[in-house]
């Protein structure tokens, strides 16, 4: 007969994030047909008692496995991928996946370098026989079209040189632009998106500062109701924030399978600058919620982009 | 193919820059010493030529230049010393800061160069403006022209020979179905004009050409008066026959009473080591006349003699 703990143990192994394939192999081990069906009738979350009495799987929780054991698979393949071909192929499944995957577009487009970015277009030419401008332009249809098309096509200055007046005049370009909704949405305002995808990113770190001072609030509380517009300012200008709220989102107890991705693609990441501190703030939650081999890789991950950013 | 002339056996950088510098000392310069050197260096050789004057005597040779030239002999010289990405990224900068004709040298640095050229200006615009391209095309430009100059500025279009035939006819048709509706701007215009790659754009063009009975140049000259629709014809011509659009320039450039300077100079600077020998071989087709002639009756003295030698004239 399988003990409670056992029960218990592999009911851990298989819930959370990744697998804990240790835990699991050493029940497996002992298995013998009583102690499978005492396992069985154990797990309530995985085995539901069928009208024609035997204890079959719920096709559901086979269905969240193949994704929890995919994650490590996903983590390894994309570790071992150059960042350019990373990007691209990240890039093709949002598109491909429609407007609920476009934010790690503007994720993307936003957080890397002004050569990373060009990188990810070149590979992007290799892998696909297209660009990425193309793609967009003809697949997105609604108002994020032009402001997704210019985010990807930036080649954005990387010198700390920032005009001051320059920054003033356009913060308040932005709070007008952002007081008129009502009359023009402002992801389909033409100043609004320039400002966003031409400027520096010190540049538009300076625009914050003074639309702070302008308005009162920051930009991205005044944005609250635009998510594409809030989100490319948070990954331009405050794009620690933004990482730390997306590992916040993904280890919540309800995250989405949406959400759970955002892990592997920080794994792919490394942006080194970002994680400063994370390992700090969310090293507990990982240990906690992440298993097996695929909280392996994360934390492994995680601690190198620590020392890379130290370095 | 390029008109530029290379000997076969060029003096190392170190004398070339010797020769240079002896030209400009003394009483006036040796104007022929600068265009039999300069004139006949490719875009390496005359980086190395500048890298070792900047060593030896302390100074960039443009500056040299600027101090000992003037006008349009000298603005030939500097285009044509320029390294072409800080040529364009130059020329580039300088459009953004003249009045609104100049959008049709940004159109023609986007359209003409490589996806990799014209990223390399966006490079070496960083580095000489600490801006970005874009941030100023963006600037300067307003309404249509902005809508049009950004994305062409800021493309990195696919280079290779694919191409979809489906997606040929339908494009061909959003553009007919745009063009007879009178919408020029309209935003499926621009995304096929600014995003998909020439090689594509060339099919779609044809399709549209055999199916609608009018190339898509014929439709578009609808209202004679509208420049938004003469710069969105040049742009289609600099993208797919380039060499046409050059020989229009030059032909413009030469005809006007007087002669346009500026356009003649970057026409022949930017593609003497580009695809000169097409450009001349149309000029000849469409004016009866070698570029040569027309050049030489319509320039003097040293500018003449630079211009002449960029386009292949005379011995090495």
């Amino acid at each position: 007969m399988a003990h409670p703990a056992e029960v218990e143990v592999l009911n851990k192994a298989l819930s959370g994030i990744g697998v804990d394939e240790k835990s699991i192999i050493s029940i497996l081990g002992k298995s013998h047909h009583e102690h499978q069906r005492s396992i069985r009738k154990g797990c309530s979350k995985f085995f539901f008692e069928d009208e024609r009495q035997f204890e079959r799987w719920d096709d559901t929780a086979i269905k969240n496995l193949k994704l929890e054991f995919k994650r490590f698979k996903d983590a390894v393949v994309y570790s071992l991928m150059h960042p350019w071909e990373r990007d691209a192929r990240l890039l093709k499944k949002a598109l491909k996946k429609g407007p609920q995957q476009y934010y790690v577009i503007v994720e993307i487009a936003c957080t890397r370098s002004s050569d990373q970015l060009l990188g990810a277009r070149k590979a992007y030419h290799s892998l696909y026989d297209r660009s990425i401008e193309e793609d967009l332009a003809a697949h997105v249809k609604a108002s994020e079209r032009k402001l997704l098309v210019a985010l990807v096509s930036a080649y954005r200055y990387e010198g700390p040189k920032v005009k001051e007046d320059t920054a003033k005049s356009e913060a308040k370009a932005l709070l007008n632009a952002i007081k008129n909704a009502d009359k023009r949405k402002p992801i389909e305002d033409e100043e609004v998106i320039t400002i966003l995808t031409t400027r520096s990113k010190p540049h538009l770190r300076e625009v914050y500062e003074q639309y702070k001072k302008i308005s009162g609030n920051t930009i991205t509380q005044d944005l609250e109701a635009e998510m594409f517009l809030r989100e490319t300012i948070e990954c331009l200008c405050t794009p620690h924030t933004y990482f730390t709220k997306v590992l916040d989102k993904a280890l919540r107890e309800d995250a989405h399978e949406d959400d759970k991705r955002a892990l592997t693609r920080l794994v792919a990441t490394q942006e080194a600058g970002n994680f400063k501190g994370i390992t700090d703030k969310f090293g507990q939650r990982i240990e906690e919620r992440v298993k097996g081999a695929y909280k392996d890789v994360l934390l492994g991950v995680l601690a190198r982009g620590e020392i890379n950013g130290k370095a | 193919m390029a008109t530029l002339k290379v000997p076969t056996h060029v003096p190392a950088p170190s004398e070339d820059a010797e020769q240079l510098r002896k030209a400009f000392e003394g009483w006036g310069t040796n104007e022929q010493m600068i265009i039999d050197i300069l004139a006949h260096r490719n875009a390496a050789q005359r980086n190395l030529i500048r890298k070792t004057y900047g060593q030896t005597y302390g100074e960039d040779f443009l500056t040299s230049l600027d101090k000992e030239l003037s006008s349009d002999f000298e603005r030939a010289v500097l285009l044509f010393t320029l390294d072409p990405a800080e040529r364009d990224a130059y020329l580039a900068n300088e459009a953004t800061k003249r009045f609104p004709s100049s959008n049709w040298v940004i159109m023609e640095i986007a359209c003409t160069r490589s996806s990799h050229e014209l990223f390399n200006v966006r490079k070496a615009y960083h580095a000489r403006y600490k801006k970005s391209l874009e941030e100023d095309v963006a600037h300067h430009a307003t309404g249509d022209y902005r809508k049009l100059l950004v994305p062409l500025v800021s493309a990195f279009r696919y280079e290779g020979d694919e191409v979809n035939m489906t997606l040929a006819k339908s494009e061909a048709k959003i553009l007919h179905d745009k063009i007879s509706h009178k919408h020029y701007s309209d935003e499926e215009v621009i995304r096929i004009v600014t995003t998909r790659s020439k090689a594509q754009l060339n099919a779609t063009l044809n399709h549209y050409n055999t199916a609608f009975g009018n190339a898509i140049n014929k439709d578009l000259k609808a209202d004679p008066k509208d420049e938004f629709l003469k710069l969105l014809r040049a742009t289609i011509k600099c993208l797919t026959v380039p060499e046409k659009y050059f020989e229009k320039v030059l032909r413009q450039a030469i005809n006007r009473l007087g002669t346009d300077e500026w356009a003649l100079t970057r026409v022949v600077t930017t593609r003497a080591e580009v695809d000169m020998v097409r450009i001349k071989e149309e000029y000849q087709k469409r004016n009866s006349v070698t570029l040569e002639k027309a050049v030489a009756g319509d320039t003097s003295g040293d500018y003449e003699r630079m211009l002449l030698a960029l386009i292949g004239c005379g011995d090495v």
